[in-house]
């Protein structure tokens, strides 16, 4: 024991705690100065439309007419009990497509921080490159892959992989085009590089020695792969599915250009009650609701993933 | 530590490198080296960065692949073994330490690794005996940096393993502070008797700690012996240099009488004993380390028979404390180093005085001339240069 104690008693001398200099009147004011740009632009493009958006969510009238405030709560049930079916669908497209993105993501970020050597700067552009042009076009592309002769479809036809996902319910006949499957295949390729990039910043800046130091601790690949890497890439992990699964509940360019009426997400309902209905209050409770519904299910996710304790 | 657990292994096994080879591409790091580490030393690796030392170590951890050569721990070859089927655990440079996991389950990962069934109370024992039972539950991150060397060293060690490989654990600190740990590493060595392989630039640090040095340079070894061995004997400038310092003097061997040789240096006849001639031909460079040297005042004529004697001028002296440093210029212009221990200093010897040098032959050796006199000493020592011989 006696070995240890001084040990012990050695490395405790090790690091003397540094000493903070104690902060002037002027210093304590530089982070609000620095604050209030952004401040100011949450305020004036965030807060203040959210309030104008809360408050048209419980008015009553039509857009000829004229909307008065009401303090109609009901808004949000009839919303709710019409459009509950695009609810669900939202989370269900936005779910499977981001469980596909990581799926797809988490490898290819995987092999661009640890196996791609020099390529690991092309390889990354590559994964952005899609954002240089927009995003409608993109989808539209996808109608054109995705077409019902389409050597795609086709060659899915042959290998009777249709059959297996017309049985699930994702496709109808030998189609792929206008079925939930188009819709969940452009909400994955169009949020996949915000999946890949926040994996692969974690795994970069992962020290390669501790996966060394669990192989050296009797760690097959796999268990330290289990047991360092993937504990160590969570936070990646959380904020890409975040980043996915955010934006993917509240698009409607997927489900319009890939899917059909039947199909629609709620994103859909918002954009025909804005912009062609013109039911105001109801569009408002919509977007309320399904902004309210994700931060629930996002704190429940965090919290469940203990995200905060890793970093 | 005492108790040794069941499933423990044995408490060490011998290391056996056997003519292993690694390169790089074209460079080649390690060149057909052969070792025999016996079971329960305290074995150092010691040489400049680049000389592949840690490629060494990394090859018996199983993290690098010689290119040729066998490795045998005990009886089994492990050459191409998994590093995580190895009865070998590493401490490394930069701890490695898990961020992930608090500093139990940092220690417990070996053991649970293996499906050991008595995790908490092994854990337990070794957090005791390392101080570290108050920081069970804390991150790596909130560890000084002592503390997490020492996390480092119980997570190696609660494995038991045949070898430990030590990668320049004590790299990260201060000096103070790696000479107590240097002390209490040996003290645990001795206690747990773990075969210890131990990479190191730092020569203090290997001499203090390891029974058998293997100085290495190039990726061969240059010399292996006792600490004592080495610095007494070393037998090529590289090792003269690096394990201390050295003075040299150009010099040809002449009258080889019974057990001892004259040298020639620019006239003057010097001794060196036959048994520490390290060189094919006559001409060698003449070694002598600098606290063998007895400085003396010119008028003064204490010097015994039969010890070797030069005379030159003091340029400069510095006062170090338990001894003085002194350079002294010799009539053909190489300079000297000595180290003279500080009992009664002699106020005569100032820069610009006259002085005898003398020391006793039996502490003269003689290395190979076709070698630089200058190997092993890095750029920073160098610019204080010891004697380079003329």
């Amino acid at each position: 024991m006696s070995a240890g104690a001084a040990l012990a008693e050695a490395a405790d001398k090790g690091n003397p705690a540094p000493e903070v200099p104690s902060g002037s009147g002027r210093r304590t004011w530089t982070p609000y100065i620095l604050l209030l740009p952004g401040a100011v632009w949450l305020g004036a493009f965030f807060i203040v439309p959210m309030i104008f958006l809360l408050a048209q969510s419980i008015q009553t009238g039509t857009f000829e007419q004229g909307y008065e405030q009401t303090f109609r709560f009901a808004n949000y049930t009839d919303a709710l009990s019409e459009y509950w079916p695009q609810f669900v669908r939202s989370f269900v497209y936005a779910g499977i497509a981001t469980l596909l993105c990581l799926l797809i993501a988490y490898p290819l970020a995987y092999c661009i921080a640890f196996k791609s050597g020099r390529w690991k700067g092309a390889l990354l552009v590559l994964v952005i490159a899609p954002f240089f042009t927009s995003f409608l076009i993109r989808t539209l592309a996808w109608q054109t892959l995705l077409a019902d002769n389409s050597w795609i479809t086709k060659t899915l036809n042959w290998l009777h992989v249709t059959d297996v996902t017309r049985f699930l319910g994702l496709t109808e006949g030998d189609r792929l085009l206008n079925t939930p499957l188009s819709v969940i295949t452009g909400l994955t390729y169009n949020f996949l590089p915000f999946m890949v990039l926040p994996i692969y910043a974690a795994l970069d800046r992962m020290d390669q020695r501790l996966v060394e130091a669990a192989q050296d601790l009797y760690s097959s690949p796999w268990k330290s792969f289990r047991k360092v890497t993937w504990p160590l890439s969570l936070p990646g992990v959380v904020a890409g599915t975040l980043l996915t699964f955010i934006p993917a509940t509240g698009d409607y360019i997927n489900a319009q250009l890939l899917g059909t009426p039947a199909y629609r997400m709620i994103g859909n309902v918002i954009d025909s009650q804005f912009f062609k209905v013109l039911d105001y209050p109801t569009a408002a409770a919509l977007s309320f609701t399904l902004m309210a519904t994700i931060l629930v299910l996002v704190g429940l996710y965090v919290r469940r993933a203990g995200t905060e304790e890793l970093i | 530590m005492g108790d040794s657990s069941a499933d423990a292994g044995a408490s060490g096994a011998d290391l056996n490198l056997i003519n292993v080879t690694k390169n790089f591409g074209d460079f080649v790091a390690v060149d057909d080296l052969s070792l025999k580490i016996p079971s329960g030393s305290f074995f150092a690796l010691l040489g400049p960065s680049g000389c592949g030392k840690t490629t060494t170590l990394r090859m018996v951890a199983g993290l690098e692949e010689p290119t040729s050569g066998q490795i045998l721990i005990g009886p089994d070859d492990v050459t191409y073994a998994k590093p995580y089927k190895r009865p070998v655990n590493t401490v490394f440079q930069s701890y490695a330490l898990f961020p992930h996991l608090d500093i139990f389950e940092n220690v417990a990962f070996g053991l649970r690794r293996r499906g050991n069934k008595d995790v908490k109370k092994q854990v337990d024992d070794i957090l005791a005996l390392t101080e570290l039972t108050p920081l069970a539950r804390r991150k790596p991150n909130q560890l000084s940096g002592g503390q997490q060397q020492r996390v480092a060293l119980a997570r190696a060690l609660i494995n038991r393993p045949a070898v430990l490989l030590l990668d320049e654990p004590l790299g990260a600190l201060d000096l103070k502070l790696r000479r107590q740990m240097q002390l209490e590493l040996k003290g645990i060595q001795t206690e747990v008797g773990l075969t210890f392989v131990h990479v190191t630039h730092d020569q203090e640090e290997a001499m203090t700690m390891a029974d058998t040095i293997a100085v290495m340079n190039g990726g061969r070894v240059e010399q292996m012996g006792a600490p004592v061995d080495l610095y007494e004997n070393p037998r090529t400038t590289f090792v003269a240099n690096f394990l201390g310092q050295s003075n040299f003097f150009d010099a040809v061997l002449s009258e080889r009488t019974g057990t001892t040789a004259m040298a020639t240096v620019h006239g003057l006849r010097l001794g060196v004993p036959l048994s520490r001639v390290y060189s094919a031909d006559d001409n060698v460079h003449l070694g002598v380390r600098p606290e063998k040297l007895t400085i003396s005042s010119e008028s003064s004529s204490e010097i015994p028979a039969g010890h070797n004697r030069i005379t030159g001028v003091v340029s400069d002296a510095s006062f170090i404390g338990v001894s003085t440093e002194y350079r002294v210029d010799l009539p053909w212009g190489t300079q000297v180093t000595v180290f003279a221990q500080n009992t009664g200093r002699d106020s005569r010897i100032v820069p610009g005085a006259g002085v005898v040098l003398s020391w006793d032959p039996a502490h003269t050796f003689a290395l190979d001339a076709n070698q630089s006199v200058e190997a092993g000493i890095d750029s920073e020592v160098l610019a204080n240069s010891v004697g380079v011989g003329s």
